[in-house]
C-alpha cells in the first residue's frame, strides 16, 4: 500500500486554532500543497493579514511576515520587489482585503506586481465576533445587522473578484469554493495555476475562496456547507474571470 | 485495499468526512480527545476505497490515506 494522502510538507505539525469545519484549515492546506508541487517552501514567503488568519506563522514552514490589517498586498508588493527570487503569497481575509485593504489590493492588482493573493470570502467579521462585512450579503443576520443585511442602509455586497477582473493588471483573477470534495480538487487546481504564474513571471494572480463561518453564521459545519451552495455561490458565480497568457510585467 | 488513518488529537469533530464518504466507513465516536471533541472514529474500516474525499474534506488535516 501507498500513502495518497498525508498533511503537506510545507505545513507544521500545530493543530489548527479554528473552530470545527471551518474552511480555513482546508485554504491552508491547498496553499501547502501548491508549494509543495513546485517546491517553493525554502524561498517562500507568506503575508499574513489580520483576522482569523493571523497566525500563518504557526501552520507554514515557510517565512512570514505580518502585515497590519488590510496593508498584506502592500507589504507583499514591497517584499517582491526587493527580493523578487522569492515567491511572495498573501493570506487575507475579507474584512482585511475588501474592507480596510481595499485601497491596497485595488493597486497592487493595477501594477500587476508578481504577486499571489489568496482571498478568503466567508461573508463575516470570524475573528472579532461576527459583525457584518462588505460581503455579507443582503438578509444575513450579523451582531451589527440583528435584523439582516438592508441595501438601503448598509448598501451591496462588494464583489471584489468582478472589480479586480475589471482592471488590466492583474493575470488571473479566479473565485473557487470549498464546499465539496469536487470543489475542493478545482479549487486545488486554481490555487496550483496562480502560483504557477508567479514562478513563471506572468505577474498578479488573484484566488477568492468562498469559505464558512459556522460560529458566527450559527449553523452545524454541514449547514454551513450547504448554505454556500445555496446563497453565496448565487451571488459569487465560481470560476475563472480574467487570464491572461503573454505578459508584460515589470 | 485501502485504509484510512485518524490522527485523533486533530479531529474537531466537524464531521464534514462523514458526510463526504460514499462508503459510510467513518462515524463520530463516544470517545473524547484532549482538545474535548468527539472525534471520528474508523468503523467500517473494509468498506474504504481509498477515494481520499474525507480527507479533501477534512479542515484539520487529520487523516491519512493508503491505497
Amino acid at each position: 500500500m501507498k500513502q495518497v494522502f498525508k498533511r503537506p510538507e510545507s505545513m507544521t505539525a500545530k493543530p489548527f486554532h479554528f473552530c470545527p469545519g471551518c474552511h480555513h484549515g482546508i485554504v491552508h492546506r491547498l496553499v501547502a500543497e501548491a508549494l509543495d508541487h513546485f517546491s517553493l517552501r525554502e524561498k517562500t514567503i507568506g503575508v499574513a493579514s489580520v483576522g482569523c488568519s493571523v497566525f500563518l506563522y504557526d501552520y507554514f514552514a515557510v517565512d512570514v511576515i505580518e502585515a497590519p490589517h488590510g496593508r498584506a498586498a502592500a507589504v507583499a508588493t514591497g517584499t517582491k520587489r526587493v527580493l523578487n527570487d522569492k515567491i511572495v503569497f498573501t493570506y487575507q481575509g475579507d474584512g482585511d482585503l475588501a474592507a480596510i485593504g481595499t485601497a491596497e489590493v485595488i493597486h497592487a492588482a493595477n501594477r500587476g506586481d508578481n504577486i499571489t493573493i489568496i482571498f478568503v470570502n466567508n461573508s463575516i467579521y470570524g475573528m472579532t465576533g461576527g459583525q457584518m462585512a462588505p460581503t455579507t450579503l443582503l438578509g444575513q443576520r450579523t451582531t451589527t445587522s440583528p435584523y439582516g443585511r438592508d441595501c438601503n442602509r448598509d448598501g451591496y455586497p462588494i464583489k471584489m473578484t468582478e472589480m479586480l477582473a475589471a482592471l488590466e493588471g492583474p493575470s488571473l483573477v479566479s473565485r473557487v469554493a470549498v464546499n465539496t470534495p469536487g470543489n475542493v480538487k478545482k479549487a486545488r487546481k486554481v490555487i496550483r495555476q496562480a502560483f504557477q504564474m508567479q514562478v513563471e513571471g506572468k505577474g498578479f494572480s488573484f484566488v477568492e475562496v468562498l469559505s464558512t463561518c459556522p460560529t458566527n453564521w450559527g449553523m452545524t459545519p454541514q449547514a454551513a456547507n450547504d448554505r454556500i451552495a445555496e446563497e453565496m455561490i448565487p451571488y459569487f458565480p465560481l470560476g475563472t474571470l480574467k487570464q491572461k497568457d503573454v505578459i508584460d510585467v515589470l | 485495499m485501502a485504509r484510512v488513518d485518524i490522527e485523533i488529537e486533530r479531529c474537531k469533530g466537524c464531521a464534514l468526512c462523514v458526510d463526504a464518504c460514499p462508503e459510510q466507513v467513518l462515524e463520530i465516536g463516544n470517545e473524547i480527545n484532549l482538545g474535548g471533541y468527539q472525534h471520528v472514529v474508523v468503523v467500517n474500516p473494509d468498506n474504504c476505497i481509498g477515494c481520499c474525499r474525507c480527507a479533501e474534506m477534512c479542515p484539520d488535516v487529520a487523516l491519512a490515506v493508503w491505497r
